[in-house]
Protein backbone atom coordinates (compact mmCIF):
# COMPACT_ATOMS: atom_id res chain seq x y z
CA UNK A 1 0.00 0.00 0.00
CA UNK A 2 2.76 2.42 0.95
CA UNK A 3 6.36 2.56 -0.15
CA UNK A 4 8.76 1.88 2.72
CA UNK A 5 12.02 1.79 0.81
CA UNK A 6 14.27 3.21 3.51
CA UNK A 7 13.24 1.72 6.84
CA UNK A 8 15.27 2.23 9.99
CA UNK A 9 18.13 -0.25 10.50
CA UNK A 10 17.81 -2.88 13.28
CA UNK A 11 20.38 -1.01 15.39
CA UNK A 12 20.31 1.16 18.52
CA UNK A 13 19.11 4.70 18.02
CA UNK A 14 18.73 7.60 20.45
CA UNK A 15 16.49 10.61 20.70
CA UNK A 16 18.55 13.50 19.29
CA UNK A 17 19.47 16.35 21.64
CA UNK A 18 21.25 19.42 20.22
CA UNK A 19 23.78 19.45 23.10
CA UNK A 20 25.15 16.12 21.79
CA UNK A 21 25.75 17.38 18.25
CA UNK A 22 29.56 17.65 18.38
CA UNK A 23 29.98 14.43 20.37
CA UNK A 24 27.87 12.57 17.81
CA UNK A 25 29.91 13.87 14.89
CA UNK A 26 33.12 12.85 16.73
CA UNK A 27 32.03 9.31 17.55
CA UNK A 28 28.44 8.15 17.20
CA UNK A 29 29.13 4.48 18.06
CA UNK A 30 27.18 2.39 18.83
CA UNK A 31 24.27 4.54 17.68
CA UNK A 32 23.14 3.88 14.12
CA UNK A 33 20.22 6.30 13.74
CA UNK A 34 18.46 9.22 15.44
CA UNK A 35 14.92 10.17 16.27
CA UNK A 36 13.67 13.77 16.45
CA UNK A 37 10.40 15.21 17.67
CA UNK A 38 8.66 16.62 14.61
CA UNK A 39 7.39 19.74 16.37
CA UNK A 40 10.91 20.91 17.28
CA UNK A 41 11.76 21.19 13.59
CA UNK A 42 8.82 23.24 12.39
CA UNK A 43 10.58 26.58 12.49
CA UNK A 44 11.62 28.37 9.31
CA UNK A 45 15.38 28.00 9.61
CA UNK A 46 18.35 28.53 11.87
CA UNK A 47 20.43 26.04 13.81
CA UNK A 48 17.76 23.36 14.44
CA UNK A 49 17.08 22.79 10.75
CA UNK A 50 20.77 23.07 9.81
CA UNK A 51 21.71 20.43 12.39
CA UNK A 52 18.91 18.13 11.32
CA UNK A 53 19.94 18.49 7.67
CA UNK A 54 23.56 17.67 8.52
CA UNK A 55 22.55 14.75 10.72
CA UNK A 56 20.32 13.34 8.00
CA UNK A 57 23.26 13.29 5.60
CA UNK A 58 25.06 10.82 7.88
CA UNK A 59 22.32 8.84 9.63
CA UNK A 60 18.84 7.45 9.04
CA UNK A 61 16.32 9.71 10.80
CA UNK A 62 13.04 8.82 12.45
CA UNK A 63 10.52 11.65 12.79
CA UNK A 64 8.39 11.17 15.89
CA UNK A 65 5.36 13.43 16.21
CA UNK A 66 4.01 14.48 19.59
CA UNK A 67 1.29 16.90 18.56
CA UNK A 68 -1.09 15.41 15.99
CA UNK A 69 -3.64 14.29 18.59
CA UNK A 70 -4.57 11.17 16.63
CA UNK A 71 -6.63 9.85 19.55
CA UNK A 72 -8.59 13.07 19.96
CA UNK A 73 -12.22 13.76 19.12
CA UNK A 74 -11.47 16.79 16.95
CA UNK A 75 -10.47 16.53 13.31
CA UNK A 76 -6.73 16.64 12.74
CA UNK A 77 -5.52 20.21 12.60
CA UNK A 78 -5.01 20.93 8.88
CA UNK A 79 -2.23 23.47 9.53
CA UNK A 80 -0.34 21.00 11.65
CA UNK A 81 -0.74 18.21 9.14
CA UNK A 82 0.58 20.59 6.47
CA UNK A 83 3.62 21.45 8.62
CA UNK A 84 4.28 17.75 9.08
CA UNK A 85 3.93 17.12 5.39
CA UNK A 86 6.45 19.86 4.69
CA UNK A 87 8.98 18.43 7.16
CA UNK A 88 8.58 14.84 5.97
CA UNK A 89 8.73 16.12 2.41
CA UNK A 90 12.13 17.81 2.57
CA UNK A 91 13.73 15.45 5.08
CA UNK A 92 12.39 12.18 3.66
CA UNK A 93 13.00 10.37 6.96
CA UNK A 94 13.30 6.60 7.23
CA UNK A 95 10.23 6.52 9.48
CA UNK A 96 7.37 8.60 10.80
CA UNK A 97 5.58 7.69 14.02
CA UNK A 98 2.94 9.18 16.31
CA UNK A 99 1.00 8.24 19.45
CA UNK A 100 -2.23 6.54 20.39
CA UNK A 101 -3.14 9.56 22.49
CA UNK A 102 -4.65 13.02 22.25
CA UNK A 103 -3.24 16.43 23.13
CA UNK A 104 -5.42 19.02 21.43
CA UNK A 105 -8.99 19.83 22.18
CA UNK A 106 -11.06 22.90 21.40
CA UNK A 107 -7.98 24.50 19.80
CA UNK A 108 -5.97 24.21 23.04
CA UNK A 109 -2.78 22.17 22.78
CA UNK A 110 -2.03 20.65 26.19
CA UNK A 111 1.51 19.42 25.47
CA UNK A 112 0.98 15.99 26.99
CA UNK A 113 -0.02 12.58 25.64
CA UNK A 114 -3.50 12.09 27.09
CA UNK A 115 -5.40 8.80 27.22
CA UNK A 116 -8.54 7.73 25.41
CA UNK A 117 -11.13 5.04 26.12
CA UNK A 118 -11.02 1.99 23.88
CA UNK A 119 -14.44 1.63 22.28
CA UNK A 120 -15.74 0.91 18.76
CA UNK A 121 -16.36 4.64 18.35
CA UNK A 122 -12.83 5.73 19.32
CA UNK A 123 -11.43 2.90 17.18
CA UNK A 124 -13.22 4.26 14.12
CA UNK A 125 -11.98 7.76 14.79
CA UNK A 126 -8.38 6.71 15.35
CA UNK A 127 -8.48 4.72 12.09
CA UNK A 128 -9.88 7.73 10.23
CA UNK A 129 -7.07 9.88 11.60
CA UNK A 130 -4.36 7.33 10.75
CA UNK A 131 -5.80 7.05 7.22
CA UNK A 132 -5.72 10.82 6.89
CA UNK A 133 -2.09 11.05 8.06
CA UNK A 134 -0.92 8.24 5.78
CA UNK A 135 -2.70 9.78 2.81
CA UNK A 136 -1.32 13.25 3.53
CA UNK A 137 2.25 11.98 3.96
CA UNK A 138 2.03 9.35 1.24
CA UNK A 139 3.68 6.79 3.48
CA UNK A 140 3.01 4.28 6.20
CA UNK A 141 3.14 5.56 9.77
CA UNK A 142 3.87 3.74 13.02
CA UNK A 143 1.46 4.14 15.94
CA UNK A 144 2.86 3.93 19.49
CA UNK A 145 1.22 2.26 22.48
CA UNK A 146 0.74 4.75 25.35
CA UNK A 147 1.80 4.75 28.99
CA UNK A 148 -1.34 4.75 31.15
CA UNK A 149 -1.95 5.94 34.68
CA UNK A 150 -5.67 5.19 34.72
CA UNK A 151 -8.39 3.35 32.82
CA UNK A 152 -11.75 4.44 31.44
CA UNK A 153 -14.84 2.72 32.82
CA UNK A 154 -16.39 3.01 29.35
CA UNK A 155 -13.63 1.02 27.59
CA UNK A 156 -14.85 -2.19 25.98
CA UNK A 157 -11.72 -3.22 24.03
CA UNK A 158 -8.29 -4.07 25.37
CA UNK A 159 -5.31 -2.11 24.11
CA UNK A 160 -3.64 -4.87 22.09
CA UNK A 161 -6.95 -5.73 20.43
CA UNK A 162 -7.51 -2.05 19.67
CA UNK A 163 -4.05 -1.70 18.10
CA UNK A 164 -4.44 -4.94 16.17
CA UNK A 165 -7.64 -3.61 14.65
CA UNK A 166 -6.05 -0.23 13.75
CA UNK A 167 -3.31 -2.12 11.90
CA UNK A 168 -5.82 -4.32 10.10
CA UNK A 169 -8.01 -1.42 8.98
CA UNK A 170 -5.36 1.18 8.08
CA UNK A 171 -2.25 -0.79 7.14
CA UNK A 172 -0.18 1.27 9.58
CA UNK A 173 2.73 -0.21 11.50
CA UNK A 174 3.29 -0.08 15.24
CA UNK A 175 5.92 1.40 17.50
CA UNK A 176 6.19 -0.82 20.57
CA UNK A 177 7.31 1.16 23.62
CA UNK A 178 8.43 -1.54 26.05
CA UNK A 179 8.73 0.90 28.95
CA UNK A 180 5.15 2.00 28.31
CA UNK A 181 4.04 -1.64 28.44
CA UNK A 182 5.74 -2.11 31.80
CA UNK A 183 4.44 1.22 33.18
CA UNK A 184 0.85 0.61 32.04
CA UNK A 185 0.80 -3.03 33.16
CA UNK A 186 2.14 -2.13 36.61
CA UNK A 187 -0.25 0.80 36.97
CA UNK A 188 -3.36 -1.05 35.80
CA UNK A 189 -2.53 -4.43 37.29
CA UNK A 190 -2.10 -6.71 34.29
CA UNK A 191 0.75 -8.91 33.13
CA UNK A 192 3.25 -7.19 30.82
CA UNK A 193 4.36 -10.59 29.52
CA UNK A 194 0.81 -11.45 28.47
CA UNK A 195 0.49 -8.02 26.83
CA UNK A 196 3.68 -8.73 24.83
CA UNK A 197 2.37 -12.19 23.91
CA UNK A 198 -0.82 -10.65 22.48
CA UNK A 199 0.87 -7.70 20.77
CA UNK A 200 0.65 -7.78 16.92
CA UNK A 201 4.42 -8.17 16.61
CA UNK A 202 4.40 -8.56 12.81
CA UNK A 203 3.42 -4.91 12.52
CA UNK A 204 6.20 -3.55 14.76
CA UNK A 205 8.69 -1.33 12.93
CA UNK A 206 10.46 0.20 15.93
CA UNK A 207 10.93 -0.27 19.67
CA UNK A 208 11.22 2.43 22.33
CA UNK A 209 12.94 2.12 25.68
CA UNK A 210 13.04 4.79 28.39
CA UNK A 211 13.37 5.27 32.12
CA UNK A 212 10.45 5.74 34.50
CA UNK A 213 9.94 7.09 38.02
CA UNK A 214 8.17 5.34 40.88
CA UNK A 215 5.26 6.78 42.85
CA UNK A 216 2.10 5.34 44.39
CA UNK A 217 -1.62 5.97 44.15
CA UNK A 218 -4.21 6.81 46.85
CA UNK A 219 -4.28 3.17 47.98
CA UNK A 220 -0.51 2.74 48.16
CA UNK A 221 -0.45 0.76 44.90
CA UNK A 222 2.61 1.37 42.71
CA UNK A 223 2.18 4.16 40.19
CA UNK A 224 4.99 4.35 37.64
CA UNK A 225 5.54 7.62 35.77
CA UNK A 226 6.85 7.58 32.19
CA UNK A 227 9.42 10.30 32.88
CA UNK A 228 12.15 9.71 30.25
CA UNK A 229 14.62 11.08 32.77
CA UNK A 230 16.93 8.18 33.72
CA UNK A 231 18.33 4.79 32.71
CA UNK A 232 16.01 2.07 31.45
CA UNK A 233 14.84 -0.05 34.43
CA UNK A 234 15.96 -3.69 34.78
CA UNK A 235 12.47 -5.23 34.42
CA UNK A 236 12.08 -3.31 31.15
CA UNK A 237 15.33 -4.79 29.79
CA UNK A 238 14.01 -8.22 30.77
CA UNK A 239 10.75 -7.51 28.96
CA UNK A 240 12.73 -6.40 25.91
CA UNK A 241 14.34 -9.84 25.68
CA UNK A 242 10.89 -11.35 25.49
CA UNK A 243 9.96 -8.93 22.69
CA UNK A 244 13.13 -9.60 20.69
CA UNK A 245 12.71 -13.36 21.11
CA UNK A 246 9.33 -13.01 19.44
CA UNK A 247 10.13 -10.31 16.91
CA UNK A 248 13.81 -10.70 16.06
CA UNK A 249 16.10 -7.65 15.71
CA UNK A 250 14.35 -4.28 15.32
CA UNK A 251 15.34 -0.60 15.40
CA UNK A 252 15.71 0.05 19.13
CA UNK A 253 15.49 3.60 20.47
CA UNK A 254 16.67 4.95 23.83
CA UNK A 255 14.55 7.96 24.82
CA UNK A 256 16.01 10.35 27.39
CA UNK A 257 14.23 13.70 27.32
CA UNK A 258 14.55 15.10 30.85
CA UNK A 259 17.73 15.60 32.89
CA UNK A 260 19.51 14.71 29.65
CA UNK A 261 22.94 13.18 30.46
CA UNK A 262 26.26 13.65 28.73
CA UNK A 263 26.77 11.71 25.53
CA UNK A 264 28.84 8.85 27.09
CA UNK A 265 25.98 7.96 29.47
CA UNK A 266 23.50 7.86 26.62
CA UNK A 267 25.95 5.93 24.42
CA UNK A 268 26.32 3.37 27.24
CA UNK A 269 22.55 2.79 27.25
CA UNK A 270 22.69 2.41 23.47
CA UNK A 271 25.55 -0.11 23.90
CA UNK A 272 23.34 -2.18 26.19
CA UNK A 273 20.61 -2.04 23.52
CA UNK A 274 23.21 -3.20 20.98
CA UNK A 275 24.02 -6.24 23.15
CA UNK A 276 20.32 -7.07 23.42
CA UNK A 277 20.07 -6.95 19.64
CA UNK A 278 23.24 -9.01 19.17
CA UNK A 279 21.70 -11.79 21.22
CA UNK A 280 18.95 -12.29 18.64
CA UNK A 281 20.89 -11.34 15.50
CA UNK A 282 23.27 -14.32 15.46
CA UNK B 1 -19.77 10.94 22.14
CA UNK B 2 -16.17 11.80 22.83
CA UNK B 3 -17.05 12.51 26.41
CA UNK B 4 -13.51 11.82 27.53
CA UNK B 5 -12.08 14.95 26.05
CA UNK B 6 -15.06 17.19 25.71
CA UNK B 7 -16.23 17.28 29.27
CA UNK B 8 -14.46 16.27 32.42
CA UNK B 9 -11.04 15.12 31.35
CA UNK B 10 -10.13 18.23 29.43
CA UNK B 11 -11.67 20.92 31.61
CA UNK B 12 -10.27 19.64 34.91
CA UNK B 13 -6.74 19.33 33.51
CA UNK B 14 -5.98 23.01 33.85
CA UNK B 15 -7.89 23.46 37.12
CA UNK B 16 -6.05 22.00 40.06
CA UNK B 17 -9.02 22.51 42.42
CA UNK B 18 -11.58 20.75 40.18
CA UNK B 19 -12.70 17.27 41.26
CA UNK B 20 -11.30 14.28 39.39
CA UNK B 21 -13.65 13.54 36.46
CA UNK B 22 -16.09 10.63 36.62
CA UNK B 23 -15.56 7.37 34.80
CA UNK B 24 -11.83 7.05 35.42
CA UNK B 25 -10.53 4.08 37.39
CA UNK B 26 -7.33 2.45 38.59
CA UNK B 27 -7.91 -0.59 36.40
CA UNK B 28 -9.54 -2.51 39.27
CA UNK B 29 -12.68 -0.40 39.41
CA UNK B 30 -11.63 2.02 42.12
CA UNK B 31 -11.77 5.78 41.36
CA UNK B 32 -8.62 7.07 39.66
CA UNK B 33 -7.96 9.70 42.35
CA UNK B 34 -4.42 11.04 42.21
CA UNK B 35 -3.67 8.98 39.10
CA UNK B 36 -5.51 11.73 37.22
CA UNK B 37 -3.23 14.28 38.87
CA UNK B 38 -0.29 12.78 36.95
CA UNK B 39 -1.82 14.15 33.73
CA UNK B 40 -2.77 17.42 35.44
CA UNK B 41 0.78 17.79 36.69
CA UNK B 42 2.35 16.81 33.34
CA UNK B 43 0.36 19.47 31.50
CA UNK B 44 1.12 22.26 33.97
CA UNK B 45 4.81 21.38 34.29
CA UNK B 46 5.38 21.03 30.55
CA UNK B 47 3.79 24.39 29.78
CA UNK B 48 5.50 26.15 32.69
CA UNK B 49 8.88 24.76 31.66
CA UNK B 50 8.30 25.95 28.11
CA UNK B 51 7.77 29.47 29.49
CA UNK B 52 10.81 29.21 31.79
CA UNK B 53 12.95 28.17 28.82
CA UNK B 54 11.57 31.01 26.72
CA UNK B 55 11.78 33.79 29.33
CA UNK B 56 14.86 33.21 31.54
CA UNK B 57 15.53 36.92 32.15
CA UNK B 58 11.93 37.52 33.22
CA UNK B 59 12.28 34.58 35.64
CA UNK B 60 15.43 36.12 37.12
CA UNK B 61 13.86 39.54 37.46
CA UNK B 62 10.82 38.35 39.41
CA UNK B 63 12.25 35.20 41.04
CA UNK B 64 11.29 31.56 40.54
CA UNK B 65 8.22 31.58 42.80
CA UNK B 66 6.66 34.65 41.21
CA UNK B 67 7.49 33.29 37.78
CA UNK B 68 5.83 29.96 38.55
CA UNK B 69 2.74 31.83 39.74
CA UNK B 70 2.61 34.10 36.67
CA UNK B 71 3.26 31.16 34.32
CA UNK B 72 0.55 29.13 36.05
CA UNK B 73 -1.97 31.93 35.54
CA UNK B 74 -0.92 32.38 31.92
CA UNK B 75 -1.00 28.71 30.91
CA UNK B 76 -4.49 28.33 32.36
CA UNK B 77 -5.89 31.38 30.58
CA UNK B 78 -3.72 31.08 27.45
CA UNK B 79 -2.93 27.42 26.72
CA UNK B 80 -0.99 26.91 23.47
CA UNK B 81 -3.09 27.02 20.31
CA UNK B 82 -0.55 25.02 18.30
CA UNK B 83 1.69 22.01 18.97
CA UNK B 84 4.67 24.05 17.79
CA UNK B 85 5.90 24.99 21.25
CA UNK B 86 8.68 27.24 19.95
CA UNK B 87 5.85 29.72 19.27
CA UNK B 88 4.29 29.49 22.72
CA UNK B 89 4.17 32.60 24.89
CA UNK B 90 3.62 35.31 22.26
CA UNK B 91 1.02 36.86 24.57
CA UNK B 92 3.12 36.53 27.72
CA UNK B 93 4.70 40.04 27.64
CA UNK B 94 1.31 41.74 27.58
CA UNK B 95 -0.05 39.30 30.15
CA UNK B 96 2.79 40.14 32.55
CA UNK B 97 2.01 43.85 32.17
CA UNK B 98 -1.52 43.14 33.28
CA UNK B 99 -0.54 41.53 36.59
CA UNK B 100 -1.17 44.12 39.28
CA UNK B 101 1.48 42.77 41.67
CA UNK B 102 4.19 43.15 39.00
CA UNK B 103 3.30 46.71 37.97
CA UNK B 104 6.26 48.04 39.95
CA UNK B 105 8.64 46.48 37.43
CA UNK B 106 7.69 48.74 34.55
CA UNK B 107 10.19 47.27 32.10
CA UNK B 108 9.15 43.62 32.66
CA UNK B 109 6.95 43.48 29.55
CA UNK B 110 9.70 44.89 27.35
CA UNK B 111 12.26 42.39 28.68
CA UNK B 112 9.77 39.62 27.85
CA UNK B 113 9.33 41.12 24.35
CA UNK B 114 13.10 41.07 23.87
CA UNK B 115 13.29 37.39 24.87
CA UNK B 116 10.39 36.54 22.58
CA UNK B 117 12.08 38.39 19.70
CA UNK B 118 15.37 36.53 20.33
CA UNK B 119 13.52 33.19 20.13
CA UNK B 120 11.70 34.22 16.95
CA UNK B 121 14.98 35.32 15.41
CA UNK B 122 16.59 31.97 16.32
CA UNK B 123 13.96 30.05 14.35
CA UNK B 124 13.60 32.52 11.47
CA UNK B 125 14.40 31.53 7.90
CA UNK B 126 18.01 31.54 6.72
CA UNK B 127 19.04 34.21 4.22
CA UNK B 128 22.25 35.32 2.53
CA UNK B 129 24.00 38.36 3.99
CA UNK B 130 23.96 41.43 1.78
CA UNK B 131 27.41 42.21 0.40
CA UNK B 132 28.14 45.73 1.68
CA UNK B 133 30.25 46.60 -1.36
CA UNK B 134 27.04 46.72 -3.40
CA UNK B 135 26.12 49.95 -1.57
CA UNK B 136 29.58 51.41 -1.91
CA UNK B 137 29.42 51.12 -5.69
CA UNK B 138 26.19 53.12 -6.06
CA UNK B 139 25.81 56.83 -6.84
CA UNK B 140 23.83 58.87 -4.35
CA UNK B 141 20.63 59.12 -6.40
CA UNK B 142 20.48 55.38 -6.96
CA UNK B 143 21.26 54.71 -3.29
CA UNK B 144 18.50 57.04 -2.04
CA UNK B 145 15.96 55.24 -4.22
CA UNK B 146 17.09 51.72 -3.24
CA UNK B 147 15.34 49.46 -0.77
CA UNK B 148 17.21 47.27 1.71
CA UNK B 149 15.50 43.93 2.35
CA UNK B 150 15.56 43.00 6.05
CA UNK B 151 16.84 39.52 6.86
CA UNK B 152 14.07 37.26 8.21
CA UNK B 153 15.90 37.02 11.55
CA UNK B 154 15.99 40.82 12.03
CA UNK B 155 13.94 42.20 14.94
CA UNK B 156 13.62 45.80 16.17
CA UNK B 157 12.44 46.81 19.64
CA UNK B 158 11.99 50.38 20.81
CA UNK B 159 11.67 50.76 24.54
CA UNK B 160 11.23 53.73 26.82
CA UNK B 161 13.48 51.83 29.25
CA UNK B 162 17.21 51.01 29.03
CA UNK B 163 16.05 47.66 27.72
CA UNK B 164 19.27 46.09 26.49
CA UNK B 165 21.25 47.31 29.51
CA UNK B 166 18.62 45.82 31.85
CA UNK B 167 18.62 42.56 29.92
CA UNK B 168 22.40 42.22 30.03
CA UNK B 169 22.56 43.27 33.67
CA UNK B 170 20.01 40.55 34.44
CA UNK B 171 21.51 37.59 32.61
CA UNK B 172 25.25 38.34 32.59
CA UNK B 173 27.55 38.82 35.55
CA UNK B 174 29.75 41.87 35.85
CA UNK B 175 27.58 44.14 33.70
CA UNK B 176 27.25 47.79 34.79
CA UNK B 177 24.03 49.11 36.27
CA UNK B 178 21.66 50.26 33.51
CA UNK B 179 21.82 54.00 32.76
CA UNK B 180 18.63 56.06 32.88
CA UNK B 181 17.74 56.31 29.19
CA UNK B 182 15.49 54.87 26.49
CA UNK B 183 17.08 52.21 24.31
CA UNK B 184 16.28 50.85 20.87
CA UNK B 185 17.50 47.32 20.26
CA UNK B 186 18.13 45.55 16.98
CA UNK B 187 18.47 41.78 16.91
CA UNK B 188 20.52 40.27 14.11
CA UNK B 189 21.56 36.70 13.46
CA UNK B 190 24.92 36.74 11.69
CA UNK B 191 25.21 32.95 12.04
CA UNK B 192 22.84 30.80 14.09
CA UNK B 193 22.84 32.80 17.32
CA UNK B 194 20.72 35.95 17.55
CA UNK B 195 22.62 38.93 18.96
CA UNK B 196 20.94 42.03 20.43
CA UNK B 197 22.67 45.36 19.73
CA UNK B 198 22.03 48.87 20.95
CA UNK B 199 21.06 51.07 18.00
CA UNK B 200 22.96 54.38 17.71
CA UNK B 201 20.86 57.55 18.21
CA UNK B 202 18.12 58.02 15.64
CA UNK B 203 18.74 54.56 14.21
CA UNK B 204 15.39 53.11 15.24
CA UNK B 205 13.37 55.42 12.98
CA UNK B 206 15.74 54.69 10.10
CA UNK B 207 15.54 50.92 10.54
CA UNK B 208 11.78 50.91 11.15
CA UNK B 209 11.28 52.73 7.84
CA UNK B 210 13.48 50.23 6.00
CA UNK B 211 11.58 47.27 7.49
CA UNK B 212 8.35 48.89 6.25
CA UNK B 213 9.83 48.72 2.75
CA UNK B 214 10.58 52.43 2.39
CA UNK B 215 13.50 53.65 0.29
CA UNK B 216 16.90 54.41 1.74
CA UNK B 217 16.27 58.12 1.24
CA UNK B 218 12.90 58.02 2.99
CA UNK B 219 14.45 56.03 5.84
CA UNK B 220 17.13 58.68 6.34
CA UNK B 221 14.32 61.29 6.47
CA UNK B 222 12.49 59.17 9.06
CA UNK B 223 15.53 58.85 11.32
CA UNK B 224 15.31 60.36 14.77
CA UNK B 225 17.26 63.31 16.17
CA UNK B 226 21.02 62.97 16.33
CA UNK B 227 20.99 60.28 13.65
CA UNK B 228 24.41 58.86 12.87
CA UNK B 229 23.98 57.26 9.44
CA UNK B 230 27.47 55.89 9.18
CA UNK B 231 27.52 54.24 12.63
CA UNK B 232 24.04 52.79 12.19
CA UNK B 233 24.59 51.51 8.67
CA UNK B 234 27.96 49.97 9.39
CA UNK B 235 26.54 48.11 12.42
CA UNK B 236 23.59 46.79 10.42
CA UNK B 237 25.63 45.72 7.41
CA UNK B 238 28.35 44.10 9.49
CA UNK B 239 25.74 42.10 11.43
CA UNK B 240 23.87 40.85 8.39
CA UNK B 241 20.70 42.81 9.07
CA UNK B 242 19.84 42.82 5.36
CA UNK B 243 19.61 40.04 2.83
CA UNK B 244 19.28 42.00 -0.39
CA UNK B 245 19.24 45.40 -2.07
CA UNK B 246 16.49 46.28 -4.54
CA UNK B 247 16.90 49.03 -7.08
CA UNK B 248 14.13 50.28 -9.33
Amino acid sequence: MFDTTSPLPPLPGVGYKPQHYSAILDDPAPVGWFEVHAENYMGNGGRPLAQLRALSERFPISVHGVGLSIGGPDRLHPDHLARLKHLVGWLNPASFSEHLAWSTHDSAFLNDLLPLPYTPATLTRVCDHVDEVQEALGRQMLLENPSSYLAFAESTLDETGFLHEVVRRTGCGLLLDVNNVFVSATNLGYSPQEYIARFPMDAVGEIHLAGHDEDHDDHGAPLLIDSHGREVAEPVWALLELVLDRAGPLPLLIEWDNDVPNWPVLAAEAARAARALDRVTA
Amino acid sequence: MASYAETGFRSALLRGDAPVPEGLTDGAGRPAGRRYDVYRNNVAVALREALETGFPAVARLIGPENFARAAGMFLRSHPPTSPVMMEYGAGFPEFLEGIEALRGIGYLGDVARLELALRQSYHAADAPKLDATRLAGMDEVALMGARLVPAPALRLLCSSWPLLSIYRFTIETGRPKPPARAEAVVITRPDFDPVPHLLPPGGAGFLAALTRGETFGAAVEAAGPGFDLSATLSLLLRQGAFSDLLTD
